[in-house]
């Protein structure tokens, strides 16, 4: 197999506060532990360099990436150049929260090489903010975004929310036009899910699957007639603005993870660190636990590749493993799911439909087991 | 040894009226258990039977018994089920003793099962020694008690041991009592070998172990046997007596003695309970008079949920019919259920013990089928058919007319609650036949019902309308014309076979709409909707419909994660693959047996 260049993945576990929903890993920390952190990340990426690994994609995912200087920032991003061979036009992003994205810090930022950000607004309801526990309002960010632009960030994206307790079907459509109304070039939509262990879930806070259904399928309407392409479930993009780094994890191709409780899938195997804040700062080598040795590259491009508008063509099955038998069991499959309207044919494969999308797990797991 | 002190009896009693507590008093008392090994009711050593208060199994057991006359005598106790469907396991215990005793409870009386145990019982030729147990209760009424057993069975129990087996009062007059009422048994010890095989079971070291009384002639080890019934002949390993907790090896069996005989016999199917075993060398001229054969009036499909586990399912099956010959299978292959057996049993209980007894002792996990009674259908061109799977009920064209089994049932219960069981029974199609009152506590309903009415959960019917008070008994009666007509189930337009039944005409509309809706509850949404139809011929009765899913999505892939969302999918594989695929509809396990107790 070709060396392919990889993605690599920055995990900053800080946040300045955590929201209601979110049951990622993250805490707030002091200075000197997020000094102390940047360093230990520097040395663990360091380690992967002089090995001529290359890499086309940089992503700052948190947490609150936007929780660290801009210098320590910059710094990391400089390790990253050193200890891997990087594209002069690799995608580079940069998680924030419009609450710590000073115009000064954004334009530095931009000048140290990030070229895409993307804001976790949410909502543009004010109301909904504060039911999800946001640290802005929907003025803080619409300048955000504004300063981002003016930082000379021309890839911006933001991520909204379904599903947020008092958000309707038009509250949530007036979010989405707000936002393309500032002319970004992506959109992830997220439904809300509650999970174990959040203050959502002990709250009893409850989504109901249909209205959340109804107002998947008005969004994707609503964006598609604004020029966005439904490149993936939950993200929406316009032309070449689909974003690289996460098209590499449906693409089922090899990206790093690094920091703690950041995710890897490397030389054939899927593995993370383990490791909460103050371990991982105190190691020398990391805890690494493999979660996938060998993983079956079928199965993952029928789950991974489905997730896409580009859904999955047939000749790469076959390349796959897939017999003879089982492709043609997998085209019964499909055919029935595109007389419910679950999903299309396309010359060489199939992909799913919003609709599709929307039953996914469900779709997948039935396609799986033909 | 001297027959003249051994005593063979078994003991008649109806559900909770106190039988396997005597039977541990008994054993307590004889010593036969040492006290550590005592647990409460020994003899029901299956766990089905404890959780049920009930004795599914005949087993035996071998007591000393020191007597007041200064002398020891052996006590041969052998166990007998309680309950109606078991007819057939009564007889077979009754058949190798000379006793019986009959327990009454004080404050209850006679039930409806314990009586036709006990003319049972009297048919064989057994003396029954009645008993009046709980006379601790508060509302005990011994004297009550006693009549009723002259009343209603007609044999003198004036005199009848008053007792409470749980506090242990008059256990020893009971004991004293059998010496002097049930009479020793008979038999020449040098006559050709003659002995009824009551019970057997698999044991994995030794074979099948054939539980047995000697009537006539003796058995040692090395002895070479024949099982009449197949001819089939083996060489005796050892034979002994059944103790309490093991089997105690013992040189030779004599003529009035019960016990075990092993020979390594490897096929379960050779040893059948009813059976003679004689002396193949020394055979008898003709074998004991079998059992009275019962035949199944409850069938059932029964497939495992797991298709892969059939070979499993038919060998625990051949297990399960070693020791309960009343049981019947065949194979059958369902569309919607693929390869299972068709099952008959001697009734509800019945089919339900089998089936609990395949989900416990063997592991396996089962999806059956509704039962069905064996319906007789004249056809057109003059020929006669017995239908005992709803699948194959000939085209209406061709059915010149159709007769279903019907049954005398006999419910006693307290005057209250009369008028809830007359409903009941209209309600089940009954026609009322008489009124009898036993005394001024008890009455006897007789009704005709049909047996497919029956079938389904007429005791649990029972149970609730007169808060567990009223205790019924049936038999079959013969067979009686009837509109039925075949009730069809389809799910998005295709007829699932393993669901359909046949019904009365006039029940058909209710019962196809609360199929529907139950299957509508217990069928998980799909991708797409849909339809849920009960239909007779080509009509459709009822519909109901499942709405399809309209998300299930995990939106959010945290920093590329991709193994939680693999989690996922492979949990909803392992989900899906629990199910049954119908068409293209998935069907969980539940929403087969969500049909089956529709009265709930």
């Amino acid at each position: 197999m070709a060396a392919d260049s990889l993605g690599v993945y920055i995990h900053i576990p800080f946040c300045v506060r955590k929201c209601a929903y979110c049951s990622f890993y993250s805490s707030p920390a002091d200075e000197t532990v997020r000094q102390a952190y940047t360093e230990a990340l520097c040395r663990d990426i360091l380690s992967y360099g002089g090995r001529g690994l290359g890499c086309d994609t940089v992503y700052f995912g948190g947490g609150t990436p936007t929780a660290l200087e801009s210098g320590q920032l910059i710094k990391i991003l400089e390790v990253v150049k050193t200890a891997f061979d990087m594209d002069s036009d690799a995608e580079v992003t940069l998680e924030a929260n419009p609450d710590s994205a000073a115009p000064e810090k954004l334009e530095a930022l931009r000048a140290a090489g990030f070229n895409r950000i993307s804001f976790g607004v949410q909502s543009l309801d004010d109301r909904e903010l504060s039911a999800l526990g946001r640290l802005h309002d929907s003025k803080k960010a619409i300048v955000a975004v504004k300063n981002a632009r003016a930082a000379g960030f021309e890839n911006i994206s933001c991520d909204m929310m379904l599903g947020i307790p008092h958000q309707d079907t038009a509250s949530m459509l007036a979010t989405a036009r707000g936002l393309t109304g500032l002319g970004i070039s992506h959109i992830s939509a997220y439904m809300l899910s509650v999970e174990e262990g959040t203050p959502f879930f002990e709250q009893g806070i409850e989504v109901d699957d249909d209205r959340l259904a109804d107002m998947y399928l008005a969004l994707c309407e609503q964006l598609g007639s604004e020029g966005f392409e439904h490149y993936e479930i939950s993200n929406f993009a316009k032309q070449n603005r689909r974003s690289r780094h996460n098209m590499r994890y449906w693409q089922d191709r090899e990206y790093l993870g690094l920091g703690c409780r950041a995710h890897s899938f490397f030389e054939d195997r899927r593995f993370f660190c383990d490791e909460d804040i103050k371990t991982y700062i105190s190691s020398v080598s990391h805890r690494l636990t493999v979660s996938e040795e060998h993983p079956d590259r079928l199965e993952e491009y029928i789950l991974l590749g489905l997730r896409t508008s580009d859904g999955i063509s047939f000749e790469r099955l076959k390349e796959l493993g897939a017999d003879e038998e089982r492709l043609q069991r997998i085209r019964e499959c499909a055919v029935m799911l595109e007389s419910h309207g679950l999903c299309r044919f396309s010359g060489s494969g199939f992909s799913l439909t919003e609709k599709g999308f929307l039953s996914s797990n469900s779709v997948i797991a039935q396609l799986e087991l033909c | 040894m001297d027959k003249s002190k051994i005593r063979n009896f078994c003991i008649i009693a109806h559900i909770d009226h106190g039988k396997s507590t005597l039977a541990d008093r008994i054993l307590e008392l004889t010593e036969t258990v040492a006290l550590r090994d005592m647990e409460n009711q020994l003899l029901d050593n299956m766990d089905i039977e404890r959780e049920r208060g009930i004795t599914i199994k005949a087993r035996a057991v071998r007591l000393n018994y020191h007597a007041d006359d200064g002398q020891d005598y052996v006590f041969n106790l052998i166990d007998t089920p309680g309950h109606v469907d078991f007819n057939y396991e009564v007889s077979r215990s009754l058949a190798a003793c000379e006793g019986a005793i009959l327990i009454v409870d004080a404050s209850q009386g006679i039930e409806a099962q314990t009586l036709a145990n006990t003319y049972l019982a009297i048919e064989h030729d057994l003396e029954v020694l009645p008993v009046v147990n709980k006379i601790d209760l508060p509302g005990a009424d011994p004297d009550r008690a006693c009549n009723e057993i002259e009343n209603v069975i007609g044999i003198p129990a004036m005199d009848a041991p008053r007792i409470s087996a749980k506090m242990g009062v008059n256990i020893r007059e009971v004991l004293e009592r059998i010496i002097t009422d049930i009479p020793s048994p008979k038999g020449d010890d040098e006559a050709p070998l003659k002995a009824l095989i009551f019970d057997s079971y698999y044991d994995p070291y030794k074979g099948v172990i054939i539980y047995c009384r000697v009537k006539e002639g003796h058995l040692k080890a090395g002895d070479t046997i024949r099982l009449m019934a197949t001819g089939a002949e083996f060489q005796t390993v050892e034979v002994g007596f059944m103790g309490a907790t093991d089997l105690i090896p013992v040189g030779e069996l004599h003529a009035g003695e019960v016990g075990y005989i092993a020979a390594s016999i490897k096929d379960i199917g050779d040893t059948r309970v009813g059976d003679t075993v004689t002396n193949a060398e020394f055979p008898c001229e003709e074998a004991l008079p079998g059992y009275k054969k019962v035949n199944p009036m409850v069938y059932s499909g029964i497939y495992p949920a797991d298709g892969a586990k059939y070979p499993d399912l038919r060998d625990a099956l051949e297990k399960l019919l070693l020791n309960d010959a009343s049981l019947s299978f065949e194979p059958e292959t369902s569309v919607a259920l693929g390869f299972g057996f068709r099952c008959g049993f001697l009734g509800l209980l019945h089919m339900e013990i089998i089936q609990e007894r395949l989900e416990r002792e063997y592991n396996l996990d089962l999806i059956t089928t509704a039962p069905s009674v064996i319906y007789k259908v004249n056809l057109t061109d003059g020929s006669t058919v017995f239908i005992d799977n709803p699948t194959n009920y000939p085209e209406p064209a061709l059915i010149a007319g159709a007769e279903e089994p019907v049954v005398n049932a006999h419910i006693y219960t307290p005057p209250e609650f009369v008028g809830n069981i007359m409903e009941l029974c209209q309600d089940r199609r009954g026609t009322f036949k008489d009124m009898k009152y036993l005394d001024e506590n008890r009455v006897d309903l007789h009704y005709i019902l049909p047996l497919n009415e029956i079938v389904y959960d007429f005791f649990d019917a029972l149970k609730s309308r007169t808060r567990g008070y009223a205790s019924f008994d049936y038999e079959l009666k013969g067979y009686e014309p009837s509109k039925l007509v075949k009730l069809d189930v389809l799910l998005n337009g295709e007829t699932v076979d393993a669901l359909s039944f046949i019904v009365h005409v006039d029940k058909a509309y209710a019962r196809g709409r609360k199929i529907v809706e139950r299957l509508k509850e217990n069928i998980p949404r799909q991708l797409f909707e849909v339809p849920v139809q009960a239909a007779i011929g080509g009509k459709i009765i009822a519909r109901e419909t499942i709405k399809a899913l309209r998300k299930d999505v995990l939106a959010k892939c945290y920093g590329g994660d991709i193994t939680r969302k693999k989690k996922l999918l492979e949990k909803q594989k392992e989900g899906k693959k629990r199910m049954r695929q119908l068409g293209s509809v998935s069907v969980p396990q539940e929403a087969f047996m969500s049909v089956l107790k529709l009265d709930e």
